[in-house]
């Protein structure tokens, strides 16, 4: 089978690129470079973007002994992933840009392309199993799942994708990178996102949206506690940074319960106010019908909750047997049976 | 394996080889004043008459270098301030907007940090710079004007440069004039001598030329500068290379360079007659492949005796396909060519060469370049043009935006 390899520069990726090579196939590998002016060193162990991290993946592939080329997928990034989430944040939804990535780019443009240029699958780096019948399940490292990131991509998407790496716990991948002589074997995850450097969600955003100052009110009172200069430098469920001086009349520390842009309002109010039973979502990944018994997860390394979902037309109606917190709209709710992921979609309302 | 992408570098010449390893056996510092550094110093002096020779230089008038790319910047760099120095009205740069990064790189740091003001000199739909263009420029103010650099032929669309007569605008205006000839040195005859060349038309001050693109070896090349102009070094040390250029002679690399360079100015009439043969049939097979393919740059056929476009140089769009999708299909079958520019990260821009000559993004996203030399036979024309249907055929179903 002839497989493009997405190659970001880190363990996964080339252990996973390694392990195609090693089933027999004809392996090519690819680096996305996502951003239009990447830096050229990483800092700390942020990022993926960065100019080291094409030069890390292009040794890893000479390794490998594999093609390695380029592609430059920052104007598609920047539309897609980019522009929507400093969108979202300006409606004040809370977006996940790696599922909006896998969903757009990596499941899309590229699977897209490859398909078109004569590849048969696409093979990344992503802790999860995909089962010869399109399941896809949890990877064996609970830690290291990435199933959830995952779990909005469509059967058509999911059908030319391999992730070899589902079978195996992070350390294992760590121990094989070493052990095939690839440099990267000890290269610190990525974290936070990838295209924010220094890791300040905020202060980027405000960067680009300006300053849009409002109110900071009780849920309670409507009583306005303190004043914020942009609302999208919150997101639903947070607790620190509210900035507020005076303690809430109980003493107990307050969240913020809602982002209301329009009015640039957030209101806080307390930990239980948070408590979301019911979770409206749209129908991105969900062939079932009826009701459905399952575990609902809100977020990349989140817990799970019983749930019930029952697709409703276009949408998606999940009942929970306990509450999450924190949960906002454009968040992905993603639903498994024990590790299996039934299917998913972006919420668009709780409550 | 079918490479044709000899501007980017071309195998290393037996003759070059040979002398590499003769010399690079030896022990020996040119600098040095025993029997070892006598030998090696004659090595590199033989190196350097050969070179004058083929220029129509003076021995003294070469100045090895590390490559290409560090002699431009000598050029330029020490130019620049060598002229500022002596009159600080002469602050401005005039370059084509189709120079190799190493001189457009080069002017833009200048530019950033040393005060200069750049201007890029604009070309025509082949890539050619007319001289009243550079006339018109130098005219605007030509006492601020510091130096003038012109490229003798395009590393990616091949367009070879009326640089005679731009070297004559320049000298009329009383600017000097560097040319960097690192792809038509051995393709064509690049002298700096101007008896023989016609009224108002001149020679170059300063010729940059490289050992890896004749057949010598990667990491050696030459800055030729005619006397008494006045240069700036980069480097600062042993003083070797008339003070322009410090640093311990590379023995070995000079002798390779002026094998390399005799084995490539020996044939020079009759090779480029047979690459400009074998190129002229590419091109032709691979538009009767491929139908709607665009050659760029100049015509094939030019002026007899002065040619319009390097002899190895054949530079196409193929539109709806992009270029890197073009290049990743021929690699899997074993032919190997470019898309023209790629910058640090291995990203593909469009070529600036081709933005340049007015193309579209899309039509710059969907070229390459197949060049070819002195090992490249028939047979490596048979199979790009064996492969470039299906190719082409494949690349335009991934379509030309990711
Ligand atoms: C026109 C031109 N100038 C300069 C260079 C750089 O030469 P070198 O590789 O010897 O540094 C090249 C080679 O890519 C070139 O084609």
């Amino acid at each position: 089978m002839r497989v493009l390899a997405a190659m970001s520069g880190g363990v996964d990726s080339a252990v996973a690129a390694a392990r195609a090579v090693e089933a027999g196939h004809d392996v090519t590998g690819v680096h996305l470079a996502l951003s239009r002016s990447p830096e050229s060193d990483r800092t700390g162990a942020r990022g993926c973007c960065t100019l080291e991290d094409a030069r890390d993946a292009r040794r890893a592939a000479d390794v490998l002994d594999i093609p390695f080329y380029v592609w430059d997928l920052a104007e598609r990034f920047e539309a897609d992933v980019i522009d929507e989430f400093v969108g979202s944040y300006a409606q004040g939804r809370t977006p996940n840009p790696c599922v909006r990535c896998n969903e757009r780019i990596k499941f899309a443009a590229v699977l897209d392309r490859a398909l078109a240029l004569g590849f048969d699958a696409v093979v990344t780096g992503h802790h999860a199993r995909l089962d010869p019948d399109g399941t896809l399940r949890r990877s064996v490292d609970p830690a290291k799942d990435q199933s959830y990131v995952l779990g909005t991509l469509r059967p058509e998407q999911l059908a030319a994708a391999r992730f070899p790496l589902g079978d195996s716990t992070k350390a294992q991948v760590r121990r094989e990178a070493a052990e095939r002589g690839l440099a990267v074997a000890d290269k610190p995850d990525s974290h936070d996102i990838c295209f924010i450097s220094g890791g300040d969600t905020g202060g980027w955003l405000r960067d680009r949206l300006g300053s849009r100052p409002g109110p900071i009110v009780d849920a309670d009172t409507g009583q306005t506690l303190g004043e914020h200069d942009g609302a999208f430098a919150f997101t639903v469920g947070q607790r620190r940074g509210l900035g507020l001086e005076r303690p809430a009349p109980d003493g107990r520390p307050r969240y913020v319960l809602d982002i209301s842009p329009v009015t640039s309002t957030v209101t806080v109010g307390s930990a239980e106010a948070l408590d979301v039973w019911r979770l409206v979502a749209d129908r991105a990944a969900w062939p079932h019908e009826g009701v459905v018994a399952c575990e609902a997860q809100v977020r990349a390394h989140g817990g799970v909750v019983p749930a019930r979902a029952q697709a409703h037309g276009d949408e998606l109606v999940i009942t929970l047997g306990s509450p999450v917190r924190g949960t906002a709209p454009g968040q992905a709710v993603v639903l498994y049976d024990g590790d299996r992921v039934l299917g998913a979609g972006h919420i668009l309302a709780t409550g | 394996m079918t490479y044709l992408d000899h501007a980017a570098t071309t195998p290393m010449r037996p003759e070059a080889l040979a002398a590499l390893t003769a010399s690079g056996a030896v022990a020996g510092n040119a600098s040095s004043l025993h029997a070892s550094g006598r030998r090696a110093r004659r090595v590199v002096e033989e190196s350097r008459e050969v070179l004058a020779g083929l220029l129509g230089a003076r021995p003294s008038d070469v100045v090895f270098t590390g490559g290409g790319t560090e002699s431009d910047n000598l050029a330029l760099k020490g130019l620049f301030w060598a002229r500022r120095a002596a009159e600080p009205a002469r602050r401005r740069i005039l370059v084509s907007a189709v120079e190799h990064r190493a001189v457009l790189d080069t002017v833009a740091w200048l530019s950033a940090a040393q005060g200069a003001e750049v201007e890029l000199l604009e070309v025509d739909a082949a890539g050619t710079v007319h001289p009243e263009t550079l006339e018109a420029a130098l005219a605007r103010d030509p006492d601020s004007v510091a130096v003038v650099s012109v490229m003798w032929a395009n590393s990616e669309v091949g367009t070879v440069q009326p640089v005679a007569a731009l070297a004559g605008v320049a000298h009329r205006h009383g600017v000097p004039f560097h040319t960097d000839a690192v792809q038509a040195f051995g393709q064509l005859p690049v002298t700096v001598n101007a008896s023989g060349i016609a009224t108002g038309e001149d020679a170059p001050d300063a010729i940059t030329i490289s050992a890896h693109k004749v057949g010598g070896p990667v990491g050696v090349g030459a800055l030729v500068v005619r006397r008494g102009l006045v240069l700036q070094p980069l480097t600062h040390g042993g003083g070797q290379e008339r003070d322009i250029r410090s640093g311990t002679l590379n023995t070995a690399g000079a002798a390779a360079f002026a094998a390399a360079a005799t084995a490539a100015c020996e044939h020079l009439p009759r090779e480029s007659a047979r690459l400009a043969a074998l190129r002229d049939d590419l091109v032709r097979r691979v538009q009767h492949e491929v139908p709607g393919a665009i050659l760029n740059g100049a015509p094939l056929a030019g002026p007899p005796g002065a040619p319009r476009r390097l002899p190895g140089n054949a530079h196409l769009t193929f539109p709806g396909c992009e270029g890197d999708s073009l290049l990743m299909l021929l690699d899997a079958r074993g032919i190997e060519c470019s898309t023209g520019s790629a910058c640090s990260a291995g990203v593909a821009r469009p070529s600036h060469v081709l933005l340049a000559m007015g193309a579209s993004d899309e039509h710059a996203r969907s070229s390459l370049r197949f060049s070819l030399g002195h090992t490249s036979r028939a047979a490596d024309v048979d199979a790009l043009v064996e492969a470039i249907g299906p190719v082409v055929e494949r690349a335009s179903r991934a379509g030309v935006t990711v």
